[in-house]
C-alpha cells in the first residue's frame, strides 16, 4: 500500500478503522498497591487525552488481572465501578499476554458493529514477586501447571530454548542479545512510563546472573506494576468530537495457531506431531503477523515503528523475522546495522519495550498501543521517530493467543 | 521405611531400564501422534476421530536445544527449601519418527556443558522428588553414551 491509499483513510483492508481518542498510562514499576488504583489512573489519563467526560461512555472493556487461581479480578466491572457505576455495557476478557489486544480487538468489534460510538478499554496489573507461577492447587489437567510440577519450567526456561537454539542455528552470540538490552535501555531512559530509565551497557548484561542458560537476568523481562487505557470509538464519533485525523486502529488479529504448530510454545512440554500432516508454511508467530497486515492491507515495508513482545532479548530478533522485517536468521544482523534503532528505517520497541517495563501482563498489549499512538502523533519528545505513519504491535498470550494490531495515521 | 514408586504423572511413561519409554497416543483414523497423550479426540482438525490407541516414543532424538534453572522455580515444583538449590538441566529433543520435540529434565550430573544442539539423547528412567510415603518417578533425556 503506498501513502496515498493510507491517507485516504478507512479503505487498505477489509474493515474500517476507528479512532485512538486518547491514551494513558499509570508508570510501571512496583508500587506496593493495588491494580484497581493503577487501572483508574490509566483509564482517567486516557479520558483527559481523548476530552471525553467518563459518564458519556457507552462501553468498557477490561482485560483482566489473575490472582488466585482465576481471571479472579474480572476487570471491566471492577474498573467501571471505581470510576463511578454509569450504567455502561461492560465486557473482560482474558487471554494471558495478549489480554491487551484481545480487550482491544472486543472494543473495536463493538464500534465496527453499530453497538456503541465510544469505549474505554483498561488494563492493570500489581505483579507477583519473582517467577510467575500457576495457581495453587493439583490441578494434573492444566498444562501450567504440569510445566511447573514436572519439570520446574519456568517461562526463562522456554526463553533459554529459544536463546540457544538461534545461537545453534543462526551463529547469533551473547553480545548480540546484549545489544538488544542497550538499545531498548536508552530508549527507556527516555520514557516516563517506563520501570527503568537508566542506560544498559553490554558489559552490565554479560556481569548479571544468568536465570536460564544463555540468559543473563537483563536479557529476561521483569514483572511490573502498571496500567494502560485507550478511548476508542467510532470515526463518525472523532469527527463530531472534533478529531479530523485521529490515529486509527486499522486491524486486530487474535489469530490461533494452525495445527500442527510445530514450535515449543508455552506452557506445553511438547510441540505437536508433524506425521498425519505438514506444519503450515508459516509459524504460529509469522501467521498472527501476516493476519495483521492482511487485514490492513498493508506490507512491512509500510511500517514506520513496531512495538514487540521482547519477553528475551532473543525474542525480539525473532520478532523481527516473523514480521518479515528481515529473512530467518538475519535479525541481529538488522540489530547491528542499527535498522531497529532510532534513525534506523524501523525502529523497534520505541517505548523502551518489555526491556525497560517489565512486563504487566493485561497491561501491555494496550501500552504497546498506547506508544505507537503517541509515535503517530508525533508527541514522543526525545525518542520520537519523524514522520512516523504506520505501526504494528506484536505478542503472543500463553495457551496459542496471537496478538497484533495495526495503527494508522 | 520403603517408599512407594509412583510416576509423577500416570501413563505418561513406563517400562524398567532399558525398555523405560514415554508413552503418546496414535489416532487410528489418521496415525496423528500425541504427546502429552490425547484419550479422547484427535487433534487433527481434518481428522477428530476419537479412535487413539497407546504408542510408546521413540527412545532416541536429537537435542533441539537446553537451558537449565539456576534459581528454584515456584510450586507445584517440589524442592527442599532447606537445601541450597542445585541448579537442573532441561532439554528439548527433536524425535524423527515422531516429527515431535518433547522437553524433559536432564539426567542428573548432566549441564549445560556436556550439551550441544543437534546431540544423540536416550530417555532413561529418573526421580523427580520423595517425601515420605512417596518417590514421584519422571523421564530424563541423557547423552547416548554416559554411563547412568
Ligand atoms: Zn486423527
Amino acid at each position: 500500500m503506498d501513502d496515498v491509499a493510507l491517507a485516504t483513510g478507512g479503505g487498505g483492508g477489509v474493515t474500517d478503522d476507528v479512532a485512538v481518542l486518547g491514551a494513558g498510562m499509570h508508570p510501571w514499576g512496583k508500587w506496593g498497591r493495588g491494580f484497581v488504583e493503577y487501572g483508574t489512573v490509566a483509564a482517567r489519563a486516557a479520558l483527559a487525552d481523548a476530552g471525553v467526560d467518563w459518564r458519556d461512555i457507552t462501553s468498557v472493556v477490561g482485560a483482566d488481572t489473575v490472582r488466585g487461581g482465576y481471571p479472579g479480578y474480572v476487570a471491566g466491572a471492577t474498573f467501571a465501578k471505581a470510576l463511578g457505576w454509569q450504567g455502561a455495557r461492560v465486557s473482560s476478557v482474558y487471554a494471558a499476554c495478549a489480554s491487551g489486544a484481545q480487550a482491544i480487538g472486543t472494543a473495536r468489534a463493538q464500534l465496527l458493529a453499530g453497538l456503541t460510538d465510544v469505549v474505554l478499554v483498561v488494563g492493570a496489573d500489581a505483579a507477583p514477586k519473582g517467577f510467575f507461577r500457576p495457581a495453587g492447587g493439583e490441578r494434573p489437567d492444566d498444562p501450567d501447571w504440569l510445566r511447573f510440577r514436572v519439570l520446574g519450567a519456568t517461562n526463562p526456561t522456554y526463553f533459554g530454548l529459544y536463546a540457544r537454539r538461534r545461537m545453534a542455528v543462526h551463529g547469533e552470540t551473547l553480545e548480540d542479545f546484549a545489544q538488544v538490552k542497550v538499545k531498548n535501555a536508552a530508549l527507556g531512559a527516555l520514557n516516563p512510563h517506563a520501570r527503568y530509565r537508566r542506560a544498559v551497557t553490554a558489559g552490565e548484561v554479560a556481569a548479571s546472573a544468568v536465570v536460564a542458560d544463555p540468559l543473563r537476568l537483563l536479557d529476561i523481562c521483569a514483572t511490573s506494576d502498571g496500567a494502560a487505557a485507550l478511548v476508542l470509538s467510532t470515526l463518525e464519533f472523532a469527527r463530531r468530537h472534533g478529531a479530523s485525523t485521529p490515529v486509527r486502529i486499522r486491524a486486530v488479529a487474535t489469530v490461533t495457531p494452525t495445527y500442527p504448530n510445530t514450535a515449543l510454545d508455552l506452557p506445553d512440554i511438547a510441540t505437536d506431531s508433524a506425521t498425519a500432516v505438514p506444519p503450515a508454511e508459516h509459524t504460529f508467530r509469522e501467521s498472527v503477523a501476516r493476519a495483521a497486515y492482511e487485514e490492513a492491507g498493508i506490507a512491512p515495508h509500510d511500517l514506520s515503528v513496531a512495538e514487540v513482545y521482547d519477553l528475551s532479548t532473543a525474542l525480539e530478533l525473532q520478532w523481527y523475522e516473523d514480521l518479515g522485517l528481515c529473512g530467518a536468521g538475519e535479525g541481529a544482523k538488522l540489530l547491528r546495522e542499527g535498522t531497529t534503532a532510532p534513525g534506523g528505517r524501523i525502529p523497534v520497541n520505541t517505548s523502551g519495550g518489555l526491556a525497560s517495563f517489565g512486563e504487566a501482563v493485561p497491561a501491555q498489549a494496550i501500552a504497546q498501543v498506547c506508544e505507537l499512538t503517541w509515535q503517530l502523533r508525533g508527541t514522543t519528545g526525545a525518542r520520537q521517530i519523524d514522520g512516523a505513519r504506520v505501526g504494528i504491535t506484536a505478542n503472543q498470550g500463553l495457551f496459542g493467543h496471537g496478538s497484533s494490531v495495526v495503527v494508522v495515521r | 521405611m520403603s517408599r512407594t514408586r509412583t510416576p509423577v504423572v500416570p501413563r505418561w511413561f513406563a517400562g524398567e531400564g532399558e525398555a523405560f519409554r514415554l508413552l503418546g497416543t496414535r489416532c487410528t483414523a489418521c496415525g496423528a501422534v500425541f504427546f502429552p497423550r490425547e484419550d479422547v479426540l484427535c487433534r487433527n482438525p481434518g481428522c477428530q476421530s476419537t479412535g487413539l490407541s497407546e504408542v510408546p516414543l521413540s527412545p532416541r532424538g536429537r537435542v533441539w536445544s537446553y537451558t537449565d534453572g539456576r534459581y528454584r522455580p515456584p510450586a507445584p515444583y517440589v524442592s527442599d527449601p532447606e537445601l541450597p538449590w542445585r541448579p537442573y538441566t532441561l532439554i528439548a529433543v527433536e524425535l524423527a519418527a515422531e516429527r515431535m520435540v518433547v522437553l524433559g529434565q536432564g539426567a542428573p550430573g548432566v549441564t549445560v556443558a556436556d550439551l550441544e544442539v543437534g546431540m544423540e539423547v536416550e530417555v532413561v528412567p529418573g526421580v523427580l522428588s520423595e517425601d515420605a510415603e512417596t518417590t514421584w518417578t519422571t523421564w530424563h533425556w541423557r547423552p547416548v553414551g554416559v554411563a547412568a
